[in-house]
């Protein structure tokens, strides 16, 4: 109805997150996702530490879960979950997972991984999408959305924040990894990881496009979002493991939670700020 | 240089997990429809130490919701009573492993069907005077001597409590093992495949070898293994002593021969473990039981192997250690003496030592004997065991805790390096002992006379 139709116009590919350069840079290495040693290595690695970040964040908010099966009856929305490195975690640990990603071999990939592990193939499901095309028929429909080292990779930040909140329940969580945008990351993440220590396939970041959490944080409470935990990520190339740091001048991880208002059915850059519904202090601080 | 580059692309510089390609993988093509029932563990071997491995966990709270499966060649073992004889073989059981096996709840078990503590544990030499004893200053049991039966059986009961989630295959064992490949090409099943010998197929993300020192695991994971056969073999029987007495030391003698030990099973029973040449050790099974009971006593009590010199020697060290650290040497208690053996108890079997290069590879890991074998002489072989078990049940839990896949290299190898570094320095030291007391020759006697002497005087070495 008319309700639909609005939706549809305002989400068309000409807001769209997805930028295509950067689809055909992925897609180039879409069959390497599950080499541990390979070109994901260092993103394998850092389930060291961004799974137990959400696991132990989720359940810190609830008050009914079993150690065997932590995140179960727990629905998550992985963005840009690429090969499905990070679904199949918390797959594993109980969740039900929905797994999108715009370029259709990561997809399939990630398809074809899971396919073997019956429990697996069950509790996740892939789709080739973009997040707006989603949004229509998945609002507020998850309990949490991870997009964990995707937000340096989008067109419009705002409009993807904007969809993440069409999509999350009242009260869900939102959980982003990404890069900030400072000289430190400049010299680190781009010339040493990917020019000279091959970390990172190079090309893979553009330093135009990180974030910083300033930023970050502004777009999200302006957008409906309580921001929780801002913490530094830092990788190890000798040992290949990542660590939490205070500094977040590199790497960092944020937990915002969504507040309790529901689903508006607008969200262009032409309406004023009012109509979007200001997160109050007290619904972002009841979590 | 783009070959550094490539070097070190996308890797850790200190990781070897790129070392760890096999060089066979046969892994099938199998289609969902007709794959084999999968598991996220299986224990391949139901010994003490298999069996305790399923138990744990399958106790363990973060494995709550997973499968895991035990195979086992023999039949099922279990006791509601023991019978009144006692078993030939037994452990001496550490606390350490003690407590692990109460983490399962098997402990009890143990406790209600029979088991005997020991406070103190005397060690000398048959070439002198030299004798080292250890005990607990706060008067606490050192160990345990359980029929190896009991604690079978108290796993048994451990592994009905968690059938659920753990399947034990009784009488079934397995012919043949097929890895997969490495996992980034995947269009075969990446599982491990396990072939039982009636035919049945099983696959898991995680095989543990856990099939003894001769273990097919290893061999078929081509996993190369330092071994050493010793020129000895173990001489077990269950022996009556000449009186009743509180029986809670247990003994043991360096002769040249080897150690001879006598561990307490209760007031008047204890069991034997002799080591010796494999000549002397047929003569010890083939004697009558009266012979038997004499040879035992004179290798407790005899000084034949005395010489003046080294007596004189190690007199001499003695009371300079008396006068240096008055409370450095130990009143010598006398071994009990031996009345009888019970009939049919003697057995023998052959020693070696081993140690696997590698203990992990993908999806695979080893533990107890396959891993490591050791010489009697320090009752350690079986609490090694459990170690290895308290080490890797501690990974694996923080594993499913984490959502990792459970047969990956990261956290296994974190498990090999702290065995490895605590195994190898132990069978080592073990080793050297034996080879230590494997000789009459006068400057080594004097040297480990004095070595054991200084050892039991100064508490830190001890």
């Amino acid at each position: 109805s008319l309700f639909r139709l609005t939706v549809k116009r305002l989400f068309s590919t000409s807001h769209s997150s997805v930028d295509s350069k950067e689809m055909k840079k992925f897609q180039l290495l879409a069959h390497k996702w599950w080499d541990e040693e390979g070109e994901y290595a260092a993103l394998h690695s850092m389930n060291d530490i961004r799974v137990p970040f959400i696991r132990d964040t989720l359940l810190s908010m609830s008050s009914n879960y079993h150690l065997g099966n932590p995140l179960s009856g727990i629905k998550i929305l992985d963005v840009g979950c690429g090969g499905g490195l990070l679904s199949e975690p918390l797959g594993r640990l109980g969740a039900s997972v929905t797994g999108i990603d715009p370029v259709e071999d990561n997809i399939r990939t990630a398809d074809r991984h899971k396919s073997f592990d019956p429990v697996l193939a069950k509790r996740i499901q892939y789709k080739c999408s973009s997040l707006e095309e989603i949004v229509e028929e998945s609002m507020e429909t998850f309990d949490v959305i991870v997009a964990s080292e995707v937000v340096e990779h989008v067109a419009d930040l705002e409009t993807f924040i904007k969809c993440c909140f069409q999509v999350l329940k009242p009260e869900g969580s939102l959980f982003i990894t990404t890069i900030n945008k400072t000289q430190l990351s400049y010299v680190l993440g781009i010339v040493v990881a990917e020019k000279i220590m091959g970390i990172v396939p190079e090309g893979t970041h553009e330093w135009e496009k990180f974030v910083p959490p300033e930023e970050l944080e502004r777009l999200l409470e302006s957008n409906g979002f309580s921001v929780k935990t801002v913490s530094g990520m830092l990788y190890n190339p000798l040992w290949g493991s990542w660590s939490w740091m205070e500094s977040t001048s590199l790497n960092y991880a944020v937990h915002a939670v969504r507040s309790g208002a529901r689903a508006q059915s607008h969200a262009t850059d032409t309406l004023p700020e009012t109509d979007i519904q200001q997160p109050s202090a007290t619904a972002g601080t009841a979590g | 240089s783009s070959a550094a580059m490539a070097a070190l692309r996308g890797r850790a510089l200190l990781a070897p997990l790129g070392a760890r390609l096999r060089a066979r993988a046969r892994a099938p093509l199998r289609s969902a429809a007709s794959a084999p029932p999968l598991y996220d563990v299986v224990v391949s071997g139901g010994g003490m130490v298999g069996s305790a491995m399923a138990a744990v966990l399958g106790h363990d709270i973060h494995f709550h919701d997973k499968k895991i499966a035990l195979l086992e060649a023999g039949p099922r073992k279990e006791y509601n009573h023991m019978p009144d004889s006692y078993s030939n073989r037994v452990s001496s059981i550490s606390p350490g492993s003690a407590t692990l096996l109460s983490s399962c709840g098997a402990w009890d078990h143990v406790c209600s069907l029979r088991l005997k503590p020991f406070r103190r544990m005397q060690v000398w030499d048959a070439c002198s005077e030299a004798m080292i004893v250890f005990e607990k200053d706060d008067l606490d049991d050192m160990g345990y001597i359980v029929e190896n039966d009991v604690i079978m059986s108290a796993l048994t009961k451990q592994l009905d409590a968690v059938a659920d989630r753990v399947e034990v295959f009784y009488r079934s064992k397995a012919v043949g093992y097929t890895w997969p490949l490495p996992s980034h090409s995947c269009d075969t099943s990446p599982w491990v495949q396990v072939e039982l010998a009636d035919g049945r197929r099983l696959q898991t993300k995680l095989l543990i070898g856990a099939d003894g020192h001769k273990s097919v695991v290893r061999k078929e994971a081509e996993i190369k293994n330092i071994e050493h056969q010793y020129d000895q073999s173990a001489v077990v029987a269950t022996l009556h002593l000449s009186e009743a007495t509180d029986n809670n030391v247990a003994w043991q003698r360096f002769l040249p021969t080897g150690p001879i030990a006598l561990l307490p099973l209760s007031d008047t029973v204890s069991s034997l473990v002799w080591s010796t040449s494999h000549d002397h050790a047929s003569e010890l099974l083939a004697m009558d039981e009266e012979s038997f009971v004499d040879s035992i006593n004179s290798a407790f009590w005899s000084n034949i192997n005395h010489s003046d010199f080294i007596d004189t020697a190690g007199a001499m060290f003695r009371s300079a250690i008396s006068f240096l650290k008055p409370s450095g040497t130990a009143v010598r208690q006398l071994p009990p003496s031996v009345a009888k053996v019970d009939p049919g108890s003697r057995a023998m079997f052959p020693l070696g030592m081993g140690h696997a290069t590698e203990y992990v590879q993908h999806r695979v890991a080893l533990i107890g004997d396959a891993a490591h074998r050791v010489h009697p002489l320090a009752g350690q072989g079986v609490n090694l065991g459990f170690g290895d078990i308290a080490c890797l049940a501690h990974h694996l839990s923080a594993a499913a805790f984490n959502g990792s896949d459970l047969g990956s290299l990261k956290h296994l190898l974190k498990f090999e390096t702290e065995r490895q570094r605590h195994n190898v320095s132990l069978i080592a030291a073990t080793d050297l002992l034996k080879r230590l007391y494997s000789t009459t020759l006068a400057p080594v006697v004097l040297l480990r006379t004095w070595g054991l002497q200084a050892t039991n005087a100064l508490p830190p070495v001890k």
